[in-house]
């Protein structure tokens, strides 16, 4: 995907710059090793858009994408299915950005050092490192040796139920995250799970412009502007579902929560414009 | 029974024709031959021995499940027991191929149904198979023995159910890393109790529990059993009664290694190793502890293939364990074990053969450890033979692969994953050009690469003077421009499989491998600079190609994000999904 149009959850055909919260707030140290603050800073954007000094991968040659927040619609929707991990911040300096080395590459690190201080946090890119997703899922849930919640991977003999709500909903669902391998997956198996509880609120916000009701509203509601999609991670943290890859998110997962875009600080309207732009 | 042709026994009397064999003893001396490289020379030389061949051919290998209908293979061979089949392009393991794409068994399946109904053997890698699929199979051929599936997807352990209750005669069932739903265990449940002819049985990539009782009594009942793999929910202590009943194992793959035990269990769990003396395979070691890997020391005498790909194995440990497997030949752990751990490999490990070092974290940011380049030379100091190496690190020097060359010249395949895109020599920060220059320089007998880091078309120009045996070359965010390609196209004549991503080559190298294409298995170019209008052309101009472009649906521009070529003498694909554009 290397025109910027397709690249609809990094939004870069959104609306600029500094708009009202997203509800992604980095809660995580910043990069406090001086690089690229910019990156980590409390941003006042729309999810899916981004300030315009930010220097994007125009070109698009690789799927790597930075400093980019943007809604559970864009993140989901990903129409090359290609994550942009903003969470610790994208850097626009680091590498994978450009994937047309014409010019000679940044000086990604000092030398002879240890990788740690030095390196700018990792883009990750779809597929890479290649290695097999079999593999991948079990090192997530087979963590090291000091990881505390082994146990409790193994008791559950392979399964990983969350609790999910959704603002509004009279009652809780589970799911159990170990039945799907995308966010794409779970987002489908929501929607269909709290199809009940969201018709009767389709309702004449006029968002969507397809003709049939049901399950296109519901798209439109949950990818679009009404709700969110958030989870508490280990540290406790409140996060946007779709930042890290699929097996980072699965095991740090607690619980789910569907929240109400409005609950969001101040993000239905300029949601509800996005959504009508992108129709 | 098998088909018979019958021919007449040429009549001739003319002494100058030079006398042929009957068909009957040619087809005999032709059965003998094993490797399809072979049969295929073989089935050259003449109509009659093309005959001979097709005739006495028994197991046939599909590297592309597309470029070959099932028809004309039937037609072809008519004695097939054995299949081995191909699907998916290999980038699809790291999901750069959508789901619904294609390389369904189910077609063959019904073809072979009628041609092959003595059908014993179907391995298949990237296939899409479905439980119905599995339930047809099981039910259609009465003397099916071999199932193995690698990097499969689209069944659950329905499908093996379906197997086990079915398949009166099976051997082997090898359930390697899948896309599988697992719903439960029972499927090992439904292997009747009068079946005793099982002789594999992996499922170590399963998680579901299975009922410990049916495993101990199929491992009991089945006394041919060769090799087990068991999954993370047997325990150590249900090892040691499986180990009883069958000390005749060769290949063994354990569940958890870690467990409560108590003294006198620890001592029965030694024994039962101890009594293991034909264990050349050893894999699983889930969560394996210092505390338990002694007892493997003595059955690791006579150990030749160690899979700690799953163990977060320190470097001490690591050492600790191969200094009892001195016939170690090939090796497989993850990046826990650091250089520390690898200079082990190469002060314990002189006969080792094949070494592949897993990242344990690959997406943690904070990773300090891992392997580096002084790994990688302790290892080939100390292994002179090491001709198979894939290895995963966060950094590289063009000098350490140089020295890791020169110390093995003879590597057969090289897989070099330096995991951060576009990352240069860490020392000097220059292109890693020098690096694999060294290597396709140095190793005459190169079949396989893979290359990483910052990469220039230097590179490439390397590869295509040097490289005069790669077979296959795998490439990934590198490169400056379409000449690299072009070298590498017009350079390497052994060149069959060619998968690139991330790389800025366009139409003008795509269109410089016009000739080259169909003596190749297949070319992926993903998120290059190739358009549609490149790919059409490339379609027009080689019709015995089937170009096909993925493109999400929606999109609607000029680039050919994912492109697929291959060649085939099935046609055009016709089961293709919407967003698979044949052209």
């Amino acid at each position: 995907m290397s025109v910027p149009e397709e690249q609809d959850y990094v939004g870069l055909t959104e609306l600029p710059s500094m708009e009202k919260g997203s509800d992604k707030f980095s809660q995580r140290s910043n990069g406090t090793t001086g690089l690229n603050l910019k990156a980590t800073e409390l941003r006042l954007g729309l999810p899916g858009s981004e300030s315009p000094e930010r220097d994007v991968a125009g070109a698009g040659k690789s799927a790597v994408v930075c400093g980019a927040k943007r809604g559970f619609s864009d993140t989901i929707n990903g129409v090359s299915a290609k994550w942009a991990l903003s969470g610790n911040g994208g850097s626009e300096t680091s590498l994978g950005k450009d994937s047309m080395p014409n010019s000679p590459k940044p000086l990604l690190h000092e030398k002879k050092q240890p990788q740690i201080s030095a390196v700018p946090p990792k883009e990750q890119v779809v597929g890479w490192p290649p290695i097999r997703s079999f593999r991948k899922n079990s090192m997530a849930s087979n963590p090291q040796k000091n990881g505390d919640d082994e146990a409790e991977a193994e008791a559950k003999g392979g399964c990983l139920y969350v609790k999910v709500s959704m603002d509004g909903a009279p009652y809780l669902r589970k799911v159990d995250l170990k039945n799907f391998t995308s966010y794409r997956l779970l987002s489908s198996a929501l929607e269909k799970m709290f199809r009940c509880f969201t018709i009767s609120q389709c309702g004449s916000h006029g968002i969507s412009s397809h003709d049939n009701l049901s399950e296109s509203r519901l798209k439109d509601l949950l990818h679009g502007s009404e709700y969110v999609l958030t989870y508490e991670d280990k540290d406790g943290d409140w996060m946007l579902v779709g930042d890290v890859p699929w097996e980072m998110f699965t095991a740090s997962c607690k619980r789910l929560r569907i929240m109400k875009s409005s609950e969001a600080i101040g993000l239905a309207p300029r949601a509800m414009e996005k959504c009508k732009s992108r129709n | 029974m098998e088909c018979k042709r019958k021919k007449e026994w040429p009549e001739s009397n003319d002494s100058n024709r030079p006398t042929t064999f009957p068909d009957e003893v040619l087809e005999r001396v032709l059965s003998l031959l094993k490797s399809h490289k072979d049969r295929s020379s073989v089935s050259l030389v003449c109509k009659d021995w093309y005959n001979a061949e097709r005739w006495s051919r028994s197991h046939v290998f599909i590297g592309n499940c597309y470029s070959v209908s099932p028809e004309i293979l039937t037609r072809r061979f008519p004695n097939i027991r054995s299949v081995t089949l191909k699907g998916k392009p290999r980038f699809s393991d790291f999901n750069l191929v959508p789901p619904n794409w294609g390389a369904d068994i189910h077609s063959w399946l019904l073809v072979f149904a009628k041609k092959y109904p003595l059908l014993q053997e179907l391995k298949l890698k990237r296939m899409t198979v479905t439980d119905e699929s599995f339930e047809f199979l099981s039910l259609s051929f009465p003397n099916f023995k071999v199932l193995s599936l690698l990097s499969c997807d689209g069944f659950s352990t329905d499908g093996l159910a379906a197997i086990a209750t079915n398949c009166k005669n099976l051997t082997e069932l090898d359930i390697q890393e899948n896309g599988i739903d697992d719903k439960n265990g029972n499927w090992l449940s439904c292997f009747p109790e009068s079946f005793t002819s099982l002789e594999v049985l992996n499922f170590a990539n399963l998680h579901s529990d299975v009922n410990f009782d049916a495993l101990e009594r199929l491992v009991s009942r089945c006394k041919s059993f060769k090799t087990l793999k068991v999954n993370k929910s047997i325990t150590l202590e249900q090892l040691q009664r499986l180990l009883v009943h069958a000390p005749q194992l060769v290949e063994l793959g354990t569940g958890i290694f870690s467990q409560e035990l108590t003294a006198q269990q620890y001592s029965e769990l030694e024994t039962a190793f101890n009594n293991c003396k034909n264990i050349h395979t050893l894999s699983g070691l889930w969560t394996a502890t210092a505390q338990f890997l002694p007892v493997l020391y003595r059955a690791c005498a006579n150990l030749t293939f160690l899979n700690l790909s799953y163990s977060t194995l320190d470097g001490d440990d690591l050492a600790k364990l191969l200094v009892h497997c001195p016939n170690l030949r090939r090796l497989w752990v993850l990046d826990t074990v650091e250089d520390k751990g690898l200079e082990a490999v190469g002060s314990y490990c002189p006969l080792l053969e094949e070494l592949r070092v897993f990242p344990a974290d690959p997406y943690d940011q904070d990773v300090v450890h891992g392997v580096t380049e002084a790994g990688f030379i302790a290892v080939s100091g100390g292994c002179p033979r090491l001709h198979y190496v894939l290895y995963f690190c966060h950094q590289m020097t063009n000098a350490a692969v140089a020295t890791v060359v020169q110390n093995c010249p003879d590597f057969t395949h090289f897989r070099l994953c330096i995991m951060n895109p576009h990352q240069p020599d860490y020392l000097t920060d220059e292109p890693m050009d020098e690096a694999f220059g060294a290597v396709v320089k140095t190793c005459t007998k190169l079949q396989r690469l893979a290359v990483s880091g910052l990469l220039t078309d230097l590179t490439f120009e390397y590869i295509g003077k040097y490289a005069k045996n790669l077979e296959t070359l795998s490439v990934a965010f590198a490169g400056n421009s379409d000449w690299g390609m072009q070298c590498v196209l017009e350079g390497c004549p052994k060149l069959r499989k060619l998968e690139i991503r991330d790389s800025p080559f366009g139409n003008a190298a795509l269109l410089s491998g016009l000739e080259k294409y169909e003596s190749m298995r297949s070319l992926w170019m993903s998120d290059c600079n190739v358009t549609m209008n490149g790919a059409r052309l490339l379609a027009k101009e080689m019709p015995r190609l089937n170009v096909e472009v993925i493109k999400e649906e929606g999109i609607n521009n000029s680039k050919a994000d994912k492109i697929y070529v291959y060649r085939s003498v099935a046609g055009p694909r016709r089961d293709a999904p919407p967003f698979v554009f044949t052209l």
